[in-house]
């Protein structure tokens, strides 16, 4: 019951298909519903489908574009720490691995800077400083002679790590650099600090060993956002960068970020132990991403292709699927009217046999006993309304003459056929019927044009029964034509099943009105003499012989009536 | 035709008796017998020269009624009165011997000659 209930509030509510009938809007609401239905079925699972695989390739891209970003960075920035620290450590070395005595010699320091300069790259000059900061020796091609540096932070550092490597500076040459300072204490408490000046020449030639594409940024900045190097697009150096990279931290990380300008960017940037630099690496997404832009638009396409097919499909499927519905409902339509009709011509059919058989007798009694009065009073002697009387029961007999014809043919209709079925002629049946017809053709001058197919078929069919349909078919075109017209009569093969019979006149015609009503029992045209029968009872004789009649018919220029008859007997029509 | 008698079987009373007046009137012997049993009897006591016999007949039908009389072998002519829509009955009443058949409700000068034809028959 409940789901009866919510199956009728969906289909009125929801679905609004109207539930009865075969009204255009039905197939339409039909059409529509199952339209959207089909199309949500298809288009669902399909943009599902298409939106996961959409984030799960971003994702993807997105880590196989990371990962080399993030490895390129910390591969350089371990050449940065290399570089640095070997500097470190040769400059340690020698802090050490020389005397304050040996180092306090001019001639000595110089060597060591030239053997530097040719071993190394990047040296500049070396300084020695003793432990209160005042310059004791300097080979290179600046001189400060007397020079204190104990209240700059760098050589507290020095003092208290044993080691400082200085952020970039630019030197007297406008040239960049940084400076490298070791302490060294020896066994006899003589202390002392080796500086020595480096250019950041090779800084640059590591960036350029990236070998970044042109709209790419590599840049090394410090713990307070100053750049070390030039940077491409985030300022010059020693200027404050203007990239917003967090300072500060440990490992390598790759973010996406949005620069000044509006770039969306990938930024690795990678921390150094020591110095407190940090390796920035800015490439821009829609570079990254150009495959991810290729394969969206790509998928776009064959997203929007596939809706627009499936849509496509979807409405020529339901046209195709509405239509077989729409043909099969009027079938059962067509099938549920013509038993409907059947059913009313044989219930019909058995009250007109009772009636007729109840009035036959009376009517046969009437028309005696009228007769008998006749005859009585033609016999009788001469009064004065005896000829009054002989009208009088003249009139009452033709009268019951037509009263007998009505019930003949109420029984006729009635009648239980059962049809014996003999191979026949079908041209030799019409060329009997006409000839009961010749007199009144040949008396009113109408023209009979027989087309009789000579190769016709012989059919399984009942002689007295066709004789029956082919002479009220033939009245009846009598009746519609004027004198002088013309009734054509024509048979013909229609197929490997039926034959066709075609009866036309030119006669007075059919409105559309009264050819809907013309097989409906009692329906007659004929004012005072039809019985509406004459057709009822040719329909039910085609019918019950498995065959089926057409009318044509425009008023005023004539009508065919169109018989096809079963070559081969057939199941008839249950009822 | 003054001695010649009629007799008139059918279930409707009215139209035996106006069919056996009006034969009377043209000089023709009627009588009626509205069901099968009395126009055995009166066949049996008094045969007539001709019968008229309804086929549609309630208790006994007109076919055994014709069945019985052609057991008495009086070889007397028999003229069957049927409705439309009796063919088969009226085929076989034939078949058995009946002389011809007319449809009611039946013009009563063809009954007439009918009668006429039977008996020179």
């Amino acid at each position: 019951m409940k789901t009866k209930k919510i199956r009728e509030f969906v289909t009125k509510y929801i679905l609004r298909i109207p539930e009865e009938g075969t009204s255009p809007e039905r197939y339409k609401a039909l059409r529509r519903n199952i339209i959207i239905l089909m199309i949500l079925v298809t288009v669902i699972p399909l943009s599902l489908m298409a939106t996961i695989n959409y984030y799960q390739y971003q994702k993807n891209l997105r880590d196989e574009i990371i990962n080399p970003l993030n490895v390129l960075t910390n591969k350089t920035k371990r050449s940065f720490e290399l570089f640095l620290e070997e500097r470190l450590s040769t400059v340690r070395f020698i802090t050490s691995a020389y005397s304050y005595a040996e180092l306090s010699d001019e001639k000595v320091m110089n060597r060591i800077l030239g053997v530097l300069k040719k071993e190394f790259e990047g040296f500049v000059d070396l300084a020695l400083l003793d432990s209160d900061g005042n310059l004791v020796n300097y080979a290179g091609p600046y001189s400060f002679p007397g020079k204190n540096y104990s209240q700059q932070t760098w050589f507290q550092e020095v003092l208290i790590k044993g080691a400082h490597i200085s952020d970039v500076f630019l030197g007297y040459r406008k040239f960049p650099h940084i400076s490298i300072a070791t302490y060294n204490l020896s066994g006899d408490g003589q202390s002392w600090i080796l500086r020595s000046t480096i250019d950041t020449k090779k800084f640059d030639a590591l960036l350029a060993m990236m070998e970044l594409e042109p709209e790419c940024d590599a840049f090394l900045i410090n713990s307070k956002g100053i750049l070390q190097t030039n940077s491409r697009f985030y300022g010059r150096i020693l200027e404050t960068c203007s990239l917003p990279v967090p300072l500060g931290g440990h490992g390598t990380y790759v973010s996406e970020i949005e620069d000044r300008e509006g770039r969306e960017i990938f930024v690795a940037y990678s921390y150094f132990f020591e110095p407190d630099f940090t390796l920035v690496v800015a490439k821009p997404s829609s570079l990254i991403l150009k495959t991810w832009f290729t394969f969206r638009t790509e998928i776009f396409f064959i997203y929007t292709a596939s809706v627009l097919l499936i849509i496509l499909l979807v409405y020529k499927l339901t046209d195709v699927q509405v239509s077989h519905i729409k043909e099969a409902d009027e079938k059962r339509e067509l099938a549920f009217r013509e038993l409907e009709h059947s059913q009313k011509l044989s219930s019909i059919g058995r009250l007109a046999a009772g009636v007729a058989h109840e009035i036959n007798n009376p009517l046969a009694i009437i028309s005696q006993k009228a007769g008998f009065m006749k005859d009585l009073i033609t016999s009788g002697s001469d009064f004065k309304e005896k000829p009054k009387f002989i009208e009088l029961t003249d009139s009452i007999l033709k009268s019951t003459d037509r009263c007998s014809t009505i019930t003949h043919r109420l029984l006729g209709f009635a009648r239980r056929m059962e049809i014996e079925y003999e191979d026949l002629d079908l041209n030799d049946v019409l060329k009997e019927v006409i000839s009961f017809l010749e007199k009144e053709a040949l008396h009113r001058n109408i023209n009979i044009d027989l087309k009789l197919d000579d190769n016709l078929e012989r059919i399984s069919s009942d002689r007295g029964q066709l004789q029956q349909v082919f002479l009220n078919i033939l009245s009846n075109a009598f009746a519609a034509v004027e004198d002088n017209g013309n009734i054509l009569i024509q048979t013909k093969d229609e197929d490997d099943e039926k034959v066709g019979v075609y009866i036309k006149d030119d006669g007075c015609g059919m409105s559309e009105k009264d050819l809907e009503n013309i097989f409906e029992p009692f329906f007659t045209t004929k004012k005072g003499y039809g019985t509406g029968l004459g057709l009822p009872i040719t329909y039910g004789i085609i019918k019950k012989m498995g065959g089926s009649i057409k009318v044509e018919s425009q008023l005023g220029k004539g009508s065919t009536f169109m018989i096809f008859l079963p070559k081969f007997r057939k199941k008839m029509l249950e009822v | 035709m003054n001695d010649i008698s009629v007799l008139i079987v059918d279930d409707e009373e009215e139209l035996a008796a106006v069919i056996a007046e009006r034969l009377e009137f043209r000089g023709i012997k009627a009588q009626t017998a509205l069901d099968g049993e009395t126009a055995l009897r009166i066949i049996e006591s008094d045969p007539p020269n001709i019968v008229l016999l309804d086929l549609m007949m309630p208790g006994m039908s007109g076919l055994e009624i014709l069945k019985k009389i052609n057991s008495f072998k009086l070889n007397i002519p028999i003229i069957l009165l049927t409705g439309y829509g009796s063919k088969e009955m009226t085929l076989e009443g034939m078949n058995l011997g009946a002389f011809d058949y007319i449809m009611k409700p039946c013009d009563f000068d063809v009954l007439v000659t009918k009668i006429q034809e039977a008996l020179e028959d």
